[in-house]
């Protein structure tokens, strides 16, 4: 039985999708088509866009305007995309490696700007679709077929990062915590500015299996029993949040848009003619 | 004096004929000597209701514009030596995905930061094959300020007609000179769309070509018909495929639609090349010399011409060959240590003598030094 | 004057000798002469020696450059230094006041108080420029005086106008007296 949201939002034709038995990748995609529907927007005005990994397949798959670009480029395409139609909804879907190494710099700008995009990460911790590399996200060390005697590297908090360039709305969910990234995405995509989620997927494949993580059902234990969402952590004891990481909505803000500002430019020109 | 004649700087009237060739959208990064064509479009385009963007670098600009052209704005960006490097990665996705974008490269002294504020020639090579893989380009390259006026609405009018990223190659001479230019009228000018595709929804395969036309009809995002864009290999619906037949299809209709449209692309000057035996290929700025240094070898009775590429790449390659069998010698000047002259070679070398004559010193080569080795011959 | 005069107009960074460039070019568009206008980038266009070069012709001007100049204007000692070998047999250097002319043949040398006409008799030496271009016109002919005028009111910035026009006034007076 095909679920409704796969026939309405999916490109059926493209199925099966090229992801690992066990990734955490269609669960987030379902997810994020979930929130899509519970919004109620219509198709053509979507536009999703992606750079290069295991997660930038993602928009293939999707019935909407996709565009599947360059490494790391995604939010300068999407960027060009909302700068040219404001009036498209336009979601970056990227990785750990895409979003944050080769496309740092194009991350901390289009949030600095404050432009109407919602970036999804969905982070694995690795570099997939190249065969297990260690990532900006794998953390300090943690082994990857670059890093075979562990990774010196100091690993990025992705949403702190993201705050801290200027994005309004940041938030965390995880691959097991499904009904989260629907919420998120919808608050997202609704915030007049850029958003930034990440959602914590598993790559079993690799990740898993260079880190001795066990196999999918146990990767998917770990998130149920180490994220904790920042508003049960605020009543919790030191001791209890010890090694676990925080999910849930971080941070919110009402902050002029880009697009929005542009349009004031050109409307002062509007009235002059 | 007449309204419309005006002193222009290049870069000025580049962003002059962007604006009349229907540019919308403006992404780019401060280069010199590039830096007065995002500047003047950044002042222009909200007056038109069009859109200007700094990003964050010159492969975010290129995207950008990339991007700005898929909702279906007229998208250009510009740059010079080391942006032009950085720009070749997203020029192949262009090439590859078909969205139709000029890049305009005021070449400087190079490699690397090398001379900034001086002219060179030295990316030619590199505007025909700078982004990796086998893909198909066109550039363009003006040797008067009314050309640059000129030749920025080619750009994007072949650009808009065959889906292909059109370089603009200036050089700093051409792009900080003023000179006089007449701007034509608006009616005057011929504008080229983008073909719309007449499918019904649903119906619209993206990459699908209809008869001897090998160039696609294009939709907007937006509009309804809610297709994919990609830079793998691709079929006609637009989705990846690691097929060889798709793969050998697809790019040699990319090539193919340059190749077989050839005589729409080219275009050049002959200045002088009626009986003469010794043909100058110059381009640019350094055409200009040659001009000057062939009428002084007129005057002193020796039989000199110009053959000046306009259409830099495809290479006029049947043209070159037609006037190999009628001159001697073909001596190609350019502000380079030799690119275009193997070219050249390649076409007349069978038929005739063909010399280089170079420079990467970061000066204009003189009409003197051009009739000295003119001389020589 | 023959059908094609090359002027190098030299100084230092900020005496607004490109502007006086462009001014003397669209002046002789305005004759319906052709006119190229080049000048000097990068960093010595922000300060040191500064220099704008504009080709007139009735013809069609091919090589954009100016190399040996028919009329060089210096308004400091160094930019003459560096430039006055570049100036033809028979050229003209026009100097200012406190520019020591080294000895050469050939040359026709005019010295007026361009930089102190400016700060003392219109009393803002940012018109230093416009004097000069009073004084090229003055000595050279090169435009119709009513051309240049009007290029230089639609080139310079609002509210400056008379200023300018008087600076250009007693430019080319200099060079008449």
């Amino acid at each position: 039985m095909v679920s409704g949201l796969i026939e309405k939002y999916f490109r059926y034709n493209r199925l099966p999708h090229i992801w690992c038995p066990g990734c955490g990748h269609g669960i987030i995609l379902r997810s994020i088509v979930k929130a899509i529907d519970e919004l109620g927007y219509n198709k053509d005005e979507i536009c999703v866009v992606s750079g290069i990994g295991c997660s930038s397949r993602a928009p293939g798959y999707l019935d909407f305007n996709t565009l599947h670009t360059t490494h790391g480029r995604a939010l300068a395409f999407a960027t060009g995309i909302k700068m040219a139609n404001p009036n498209l909804k336009v979601i970056v879907i990227t990785g750990d490696g895409d979003c944050a190494a080769i496309g740092g710099n194009h991350l901390i700008h289009a949030a600095r700007r404050n432009i109407d995009i919602t970036t999804i990460v969905f982070n694995n911790n690795i570099y997939g679709m190249t065969g297990g590399q260690y990532s900006p996200t794998t953390p300090k060390g943690e082994k990857g077929t670059t890093a075979p005697y562990g990774n010196i590297d100091k690993n990025f908090d992705l949403c702190e990062l993201a705050k801290a360039a200027g994005a309004t709305y940041v938030g965390r969910a995880t691959a097991y915590h499904a009904k989260l990234i629907t919420e998120l995405v919808k608050s997202g995509i609704q915030n007049k500015g850029f958003s930034f989620i990440e959602t914590v997927s598993v790559c079993p494949t690799y990740y898993g299996r260079k880190n001795k993580k066990g196999d999918a059902v146990n990767m998917m234990k770990f998130l149920k029993d180490n994220a904790i969402n920042i508003k049960a952590a605020k009543s919790s004891d030191a001791e209890r949040l010890n090694g676990k990481f925080l999910i849930g909505e971080f941070y919110k803000s009402i902050e002029p848009e880009y697009t929005d500002e542009y349009n004031k430019i050109i409307n002062i020109f509007q009235k002059e003619r | 004096m007449d309204k419309k004649v005006k002193l222009m700087q290049g870069n000025e009237a580049c962003v002059e004929g962007a604006i009349a060739a229907g540019m919308r959208f403006f992404a780019g990064y401060p280069i010199t000597p590039s830096t007065e064509i995002a500047e003047i479009s950044a002042q222009k385009l909200p007056r038109v209701g069009g859109k200007f963007i700094q990003m964050e670098d010159e492969i975010a600009s290129m995207a950008a514009i990339i991007g700005a052209s898929l909702t279906g704005l007229k998208s250009m960006t510009a740059t010079s030596g080391p942006g032009f490097s950085l720009k070749q990665e997203n020029i192949g996705y262009a090439s590859i995905a078909e969205v139709p974008c000029v890049i305009v490269n005021v070449q400087r002294g190079g490699p690397s930061t090398g001379l900034p504020t001086s002219p060179a020639q030295g990316d030619v090579m590199q505007a025909r094959w700078g982004t990796h893989g086998d893909h198909p380009i066109i550039a363009l390259t003006p040797s008067s300020v009314r050309e640059t006026f000129d030749l920025t609405i080619r750009s994007f009018n072949l650009s808009e007609k065959y889906r292909v990223p059109v370089i603009l190659l200036l050089d700093e001479v051409i792009a900080h000179m003023r000179e006089k230019i007449e701007i034509p009228n608006e009616d005057d000018i011929e504008i080229i769309n983008r073909e719309k595709p007449e499918n019904d929804i649903g119906e619209y395969r993206p990459y699908e070509t209809k008869g001897e036309r090998l160039v696609p009809p294009m939709a907007s995002y937006g509009e309804g018909y809610r297709f994919h864009v990609t830079g793998l290999i691709h079929d006609e619906t637009g989705f990846p495929s690691n097929s060889p037949i798709v793969a050998e299809k697809l790019i040699k209709r990319l090539i193919d639609k340059i190749e077989v449209n050839k005589e729409d692309i080219i275009s050049f000057e002959e200045y002088n090349l009626d009986d003469a035996e010794i043909a100058i290929v110059a381009f640019g700025s350094t055409a200009r010399s040659a001009k000057s240094a062939i009428d002084m070898a007129r005057d002193m009775g020796i039989k000199a011409g110009l053959f000046r590429p306009i259409t830099i790449w495809p290479i006029a390659d049947e043209e070159i060959d037609e006037l190999s069998k009628k001159v001697k010698t073909i001596i190609v000047v350019e502000m380079n240590l030799g690119q275009y002259v193997y070219e050249v070679e390649r076409i007349a070398g069978k038929n005739c003598n063909v010399i280089g004559f170079g420079r990467a010193n970061g000066e204009l080569i003189t009409p003197d030094e051009i009739l000295d080795k003119i001389k020589e011959v | 004057m023959s059908k094609k005069v090359e002027f190098r107009l030299s100084g230092a960074g900020g005496q607004g000798l490109i502007l006086a460039g462009i001014i003397l070019a669209e002046a002789a568009l305005r004759d319906n002469k052709n006119a190229v206008q080049t000048q000097s980038y990068g960093p010595e266009a922000r300060g040191g020696a500064s220099k704008s070069e504009v080709i007139i012709s009735d013809d069609d001007i091919n090589y954009p450059k100016v190399r040996e100049s028919d009329v060089l204007l210096a308004l400091t000692q160094a930019a003459c230094d560096k430039y006055m070998q570049n100036l033809k047999e028979n050229g003209i250097l026009i100097v200012d006041e406190n520019v020591e002319v080294k000895d050469r043949d050939n040359i026709k040398i005019y010295r007026y108080p361009i930089l102190r006409t400016a700060s003392e008799i219109i009393g803002n030496k940012m018109v230093s420029n416009i004097v000069a271009l009073g004084v090229i016109q003055g000595v050279t002919n090169i435009v119709s005086t009513d051309s240049l005028r009007e290029a230089i009111l639609e080139r310079v910035p609002r509210g400056t106008e008379e200023l300018n026009k008087k600076a250009f006034e007693e430019g080319f007076k200099l060079a008449n007296n």
